[in-house]
């Protein structure tokens, strides 16, 4: 490839990341104007849902480990983003919209040194064993932060600056998205992929087995622990309670609803499992009975989740050139 | 000292009832493996259904026949959910992937919270007092009631029976069999899905008997009773190797006892941390539990 071909591709790419921006601010801007608030929020956490699925679908759909303990990561992020901005240091800087987006990455990096230690014993543990071991981490940070303190104990943490909107969430969803993409495409996207279709024959060609498993726990952890703090800088509000073992569970279902592998299937079973709660509200407390039913139902229909490994243009036939 | 016997009283009255439960967890794992979300609300339903018995037959009095009659009526309550489950849940996905399974037991488990929640409320409900506590020893600070004797002793038998079941009996060795191997059992003629039916149902007849163990210690009944109950029971079975009886109820007695030992000792938010704690501990040093077994992957 030529010096100025490859100037082209990254103008355009510019652009496009550009247009994407602007569109994304102009978007965000209507629907401060336009759009009910409580659709907004919807919306929103829809952005936070797709977040924590793209990053536990590395673990659980591209590198076939199983994670029950992605809430425990979310904590981690959004608990230290949280005390950046609200505890200490929490000067001008920190309560500034660019403050708190440092705070949501350094977040994020703890998060994913969480995820490093955490994925150490996936070196010796398989399958459930390996889930309960996550679980128990997840659980256990979980109780750490319950007795400390500092940040309020079981009562939570309050007063965190509100500013992750629409526009943030959904500029580090398409950066998830990026990062995930390309991660796949790449040498060692692929074997993390190849992990996942037989251990023991991607030793044998060469792959670093135990290296790739921590790669992906520590990448996965990165991205849940972003979530962690953008769910936290935009209720306002964090209590243990909200990073407890069913969130963990609702992360593996939308995985697992969506297809596993497949980046378009984790933000459809996001979406999916943010909406479908939320829309079954005209049949008051009886959606706390449809949604599992519709849980059970799909596994026994559809077991491959929506998509399956595929991603959803791939459904489309393509035009013939 | 005699706190020291006391957390030792205690830690075994609960532990027998983790036992009891994580009993269930391990013999459904054992032969399908997969964890069976869904029997820690089996667990949840049992105490529902013995606080409604025991609340009919409030006027009775407490006699031994009352206490009978709600350990029964719960245990066959629960036998009845855990067939049902099994039968329109799970025996439909009995060649899916373990992990749609799994999801599976998640929903069963949601399912079987929000009904009992939509039923009976979310407000906690208290348990009658079917057996009234008394202590049959006393020391200046050490108590032993006969309610702690009695869930020592009843999960004791429990397990022993079990243990004779699954070892001595011809059922048994059809579980173990199905378990062992489940295509070849079928061959040898073995009707692998009665036998899976039959586990369930006996896994599930011990939550049950779990469930009115801890009402009648800890009166207080709710939908979400069971959720923290079933996660310390399971990690009590992948603590003594999952798949593994003696390993359940090791692991329910470690568990129970480092509970009371953490709230004595240490802080009683502390509580539920220690028991991950000391799984993680385990699991790193032996991979596949105290009583677990190997399985070498052959390529």
């Amino acid at each position: 490839m030529s010096a100025p071909s490859q100037n082209a591709g990254f103008l355009k790419q510019a652009t496009i990341t550009a247009v994407f921006i602007a569109v994304l601010w102009g978007v965000d801007q209507l629907l401060q104007i336009g759009l009910n608030p409580y659709y907004v929020r919807v919306v929103v956490n829809c952005g936070i849902a797709a977040i924590l699925a793209l990053s536990l679908n590395l673990i659980n759909g591209c590198a076939g480990q199983f994670s029950l303990g992605h809430a425990g990561f979310m904590a981690v992020g959004a608990y230290v983003s949280a005390t950046l901005t609200t505890v200490y240091p929490a000067g001008e800087f920190f309560q500034s919209p660019l403050g708190v987006g440092v705070a949501i990455t350094i977040g994020g990096i703890v998060a994913a040194l969480a995820g490093y230690l955490v994925g150490l014993p996936s070196l010796r543990l398989k399958g459930d064993y390996l889930a309960i071991v996550t679980l128990g981490f997840s659980e256990m940070i979980r109780v750490c932060f319950l007795n400390i303190p500092a940040v309020g104990g079981a009562r939570g943490m309050n007063g965190i600056p509100v500013h992750s909107s629409f526009f943030w969430v959904y500029l580090w969803a398409a950066l998830a998205w990026v990062f995930f993409w390309r991660l796949l495409r790449s040498g060692r996207g692929r074997a993390i992929l190849a992990l996942r279709d037989d251990e023991t024959a991607a030793e044998a060609m060469g792959v670093e087995v135990s290296h790739f498993k921590v790669v992906s726990f520590s990448l996965s952890s990165a991205f849940a622990g972003i979530a962690g703090g953008l769910f936290a800088h935009y209720q306002g509000f964090i209590d243990p309670q909200s990073f407890d073992f069913s969130r963990s569970v609702l992360v593996v279902i939308m995985v697992v609803l969506g297809g596993m592998g497949s980046l378009s299937g984790a933000v459809l079973g996001a979406v999916v499992v943010t909406v479908l709660p939320e829309s079954l509200r005209v049949f008051e407390s009886y959606r706390l009975i449809i949604f599992p039913l519709v849980l059970i139902l799909m596994m026994l229909l559809r077991p491959k989740g929506i998509l399956g490994h595929r991603e959803i243009w791939e459904f489309f036939p393509r035009r013939a050139k | 000292m005699q706190a020291f016997i006391q957390n030792l009283i205690n830690g075994l009255a609960l532990g027998g009832v983790y036992a009891l439960v994580a009993l269930g967890y391990t013999m459904v794992y054992g032969i399908l493996q997969f964890i069976n979300f869904a029997h820690s609300e089996i667990f949840m339903l049992g105490a529902f259904a013995g606080l409604f018995v025991a609340v009919a037959l409030q006027d009775v009095g407490s006699t031994p026949v009352v206490v009978t009659a709600v350990v029964f009526a719960s245990m066959a309550a629960c036998m009845a959910v855990g067939a049902l489950v099994e039968r329109l849940a799970y025996r439909p996905l009995r060649s899916a992937p373990r992990l749609n399974v799994l999801i599976t037991a998640v929903g069963v488990s949601l399912l079987l919270q929000n009904a009992a929640q939509i039923l009976w409320g979310a407000t906690p409900r208290v348990f009658p007092t079917i057996l009234e506590t008394q202590p049959l020893w006393q020391g200046t600070e050490l108590v032993l009631t006969n309610v702690q004797l009695i869930v020592i002793v009843v999960s004791a038998v429990l397990v022993f029976g079990l243990s004779i079941l699954v070892n001595r009996t011809k059922l048994g060795m059809a579980m173990r069999a199905v378990s062992f191997d489940f295509d070849v059992s079928s061959l040898m003629g073995i009707p692998t899905d009665r036998i899976i039916v039959f586990t369930f149902m006996i896994g599930c007849s011990l939550a049950g008997c779990a469930s009115i163990l801890y009402g009648i210690s800890y009166p207080k009944i709710e939908p979400m009773m069971g959720v923290v109950i079933g996660m310390k029971a399971f990690v009590a079975a992948v603590f003594g190797g999952i798949g593994s009886l003696t390993g359940a109820a090791v692991g329910g007695l470690v568990l129970g006892l480092s509970e009371s030992f953490t709230i004595y000792y240490v802080s009683s938010t502390f509580r539920d941390a220690i028991a991950f704690a000391i799984l993680i501990l385990v699991l790193l040093l032996r991979p596949s539990g105290l009583f677990g077994v190997v399985r070498k992957e052959k390529v």
